[in-house]
């Protein structure tokens, strides 16, 4: 039973370094297996989904990026404002010839760089289209979308910058607009899931980050904890080892045992990384503790290593279905 | 376990030298912390030092004194003032650096209108991309007080961090174009008459704003265009003023990044910016470098002792000692090595490591660690 099936729209962010981009993917993966049509989207013009699955940049355009199990189908897309624009303004007034001129005005520097809100419109209204087509044209229907979000610390602000403008604007097309984003980012069919890793700022950013949502009306989604590791110490050591007080003859004998040669040197810096790990161990199971707290389905993804390759984006996507995610 | 090389960034020079360093770098590497050891060690260095930061966590605010948002330096107690010098340290508050240039540049009315403007109180309180320009704003105004030696700022943890230097040119184009007067014209004119004014081209374009804003949003923002007009120029002439004020002797910017792929990558960006901008580039911070200090054990040795200790069942303390060991010395293998590629890439920037911390830092005893760390350890980028 998957815990999130109404969910059409996954936002995935995460502070910088959890991960998040990989876990995005690893996602996207899952949702893909079966069969099953995924879009993975990108808005921050890192092209981190090209790196990831080993394609040159991404086009404003949506290519075809992997295969999962079953015959299911990744597709990739990196959202640029610009060109969102220019799509939009053809789409709904058949102004695509104004492209041109409306560059030479320095409207669309004006509308993607000066205005600031109005880039997270932009980008915010694509995924909307992308994750609300219909039959009759309009491009390729997928079953799910999955947005490689901006970072925790800032996705209640970008989520909900069509509210500001709506709020601005109070009626005409672009609160119309506005508000059917909104809609759909507030409804059942979005889940915002945060990543983060068992350090404390992570873990603090992403209580902070759950609190922002709720308060802006949105959904917080799931709790991927990313890059865990087994602790290596035997359970009954951690306590004595974290304290710094380490038996070094265990250690020397343990050495000689195994036939290592060990001086003084070697065996006291041994010592020292198993504290470090003992206490390393504690803390990670604090932040444990802290994300458990936050009763939000919550996901551990085991370190990978550092190879991102598609067989680890698998291995994410195996245990995210094995978790119940999807 | 490192020698200094011709390519290690030099601290504690950088530091008694600057006048003003900027450090950015991606999200999660560790700018505040870096910023604010920079600026711990120059302050008991004997230097008067104010740092601003835009966003720290909780306790490292706390741990300077952080508490309250008003936007000014404030001291920050237990430095050691020895040798003459001080530390004040602030958190931007983007809003009220907004609101403080309005007030600076308009009169009472105008300034009233504006800042009740709401496409106004958007901009300034919850865009994107408006803290970085504030933020810019506020380390021109605090230069230009003249009270500290030294400042050092923290950026936004985003790409667009470096979107200020790109502000002069922006606001250039915006301001020389057509752009603004198009804005402005529905409120000056009442409609009519500057379609007469303008193109085929231009009638459209106001068209299809009215269209998709609807006529009381583009009077709204046709209204505060118009009262910030008299202030665009004044923003011109401060973002030339920084940009220059960036480029100047005595700036010094920092890339900071941590030895993964993904910090590396946005390092290499910044560096080749800051290169196009021909920005004064100091170096780069490489934090949470792992270490081992038993490098002499092999992974390799360690790993097949520990499996000769499994398959006689004996010593597990040992054996997992060894585990251990071969984790931390992998890491550390591969951090230098990706050090070292960027080194190769990037001949020219200079690098210094700090290793890892077993735990998050927030006080000042943990900041002047890493100070330490950062004059005291060179890398070995040669």
């Amino acid at each position: 039973m998957a815990d999130f099936p109404a969910v059409k729209l996954h936002v995935v962010s995460g502070k910088g370094g959890t991960g998040k981009t990989t876990i995005a993917a690893g996602l996207a993966l899952a949702l893909a297996a079966g069969g099953r049509q995924v879009l993975l989207t990108e808005v921050e013009a890192r092209q981190g989904i090209a790196q990831l699955f080993d394609t040159p940049p991404l086009p404003y355009e949506e290519r075809r990026v992997a295969v999962a199990r079953g015959g299911g189908e990744v597709y990739a897309l990196a959202i640029d404002p610009e060109q969102a624009l220019l799509e939009y303004l053809e789409q709904f007034y058949n102004l695509r010839r104004a492209g041109s001129m409306l560059k030479k005005l320095g409207a669309i520097d004006f509308a993607t760089t000066i205005a600031p809100g109005l880039r997270d419109v932009l980008l915010t209204g694509k995924v909307m289209e992308a994750a609300t087509r219909e039959r009759r044209g309009g491009g390729r229907i997928y079953d799910a979308v999955v947005l490689d979000a901006p970072p925790t610390g800032r996705i209640a602000k970008f989520l909900n910058v069509n509210t500001e403008v709506a709020a601005l604007t109070r009626m005409g097309p672009v609160t119309k607009q506005a508000n059917s984003v909104m809609n759909l980012l507030r409804s059942v069919k979005t889940a915002v899931h945060l990543v983060t890793v068992l350090e404390e700022m992570p873990v603090q950013e992403t209580a902070d980050g759950i609190e922002e949502l709720i308060a802006t009306d949105l959904r917080p989604g799931a709790v991927i904890v990313n890059m865990v590791r087994d602790p290596l110490i035997p359970e009954d050591r951690i306590g004595d080892t974290a304290a710094g007080s380490v038996d070094t003859d265990d250690i020397a004998r343990g050495l000689k045992a195994a036939g290592v040669e060990g001086d003084a040197t070697t065996v006291a810096a041994l010592a020292g990384e198993m504290t470090d790990h003992a206490r390393r161990v504690l803390l990670e199971r604090q932040e444990l503790e802290t994300l458990t707290a936050l009763d939000r389905p919550t996901y551990q993804i085991p370190y990978i290593g550092d190879a991102a390759e598609l067989s680890g984006l698998q291995e994410i996507a195996d245990r995210l279905q094995a978790a119940g995610m999807i | 376990m490192t020698t200094p090389s011709p390519a290690a960034l030099d601290v504690d020079t950088l530091l008694r030298d600057a006048k003003i360093i900027v450090c950015c770098g991606a999200g999660g590497v560790g700018k505040t912390t870096t910023a604010a050891a920079l600026a711990v060690r120059a302050a008991e260095q004997g230097r008067s030092v104010c740092v601003l930061t835009i966003d720290p966590a909780r306790r490292l605010a706390q741990s300077m004194g952080l508490t309250e948002l008003d936007n000014t330096p404030r001291a920050v107690s237990g430095i050691d003032t020895a040798a003459g010098g001080r530390l004040d340290a602030m958190m931007l508050d983007m809003k009220r650096t907004f609101d403080d240039i309005v007030l600076a540049h308009a009169d009472e009315a105008r300034a009233k209108a504006i800042l009740a403007n709401p496409f106004y109180v958007s901009l300034s309180s919850s865009f994107a991309g408006t803290q970085e320009y504030m933020a810019m704003e506020k380390l021109g105004q605090l230069k230009a007080t003249g009270t500290w030696d030294l400042i050092v700022v923290d950026t936004p943890p985003s790409r667009s961090a470096l979107d200020f230097l790109d502000a002069p040119q922006r606001l250039g184009r915006f301001l020389d174009g057509r752009m603004i007067r198009l804005l402005t014209a529905p409120a000056r004119a009442g409609g009519r008459a500057y379609l007469k004014v303008f193109t085929v081209g231009v009638k459209m374009f106001t068209d299809v704003l009215n269209r998709m804003l609807g006529a009381q949003a583009l009077k709204d923002l046709s209204l505060f265009v118009t009262s910030l007009e008299t202030m665009f120029g004044g923003f011109r002439e401060r973002a030339d003023q920084t940009y220059k004020l960036l480029k100047e002797r005595g700036t010094s910017f920092v890339v900071v990044a941590v030895p993964e792929r993904d910090a590396l990558r946005e390092a290499a960006y910044f560096v080749e910016r800051l290169e196009t901008e021909q920005m004064p580039l100091a170096g780069m911070v490489l934090n949470r470098m792992h270490t081992s200090a038993a490098a002499a054990l092999s992974v390799e040795r360690a790993v097949a002792a520990a499996e000769t200790l499994d398959a006689a069942g004996e010593e597990p303390f040992a054996a997992a000692a060894l585990r251990v060991h071969a984790d931390r010395l992998t890491a550390a293998l591969r951090d230098s090595r990706r050090a070292s590629q960027f080194h190769a890439a990037h001949p020219r920037v200079r690098i210094v490591e700090v290793a890892a911390q077993a735990t998050d830092v927030h006080d000042l005893e943990g900041l002047r660690a890493i100070g330490a760390d950062l004059a005291a350890n060179p890398a070995d980028a040669a």
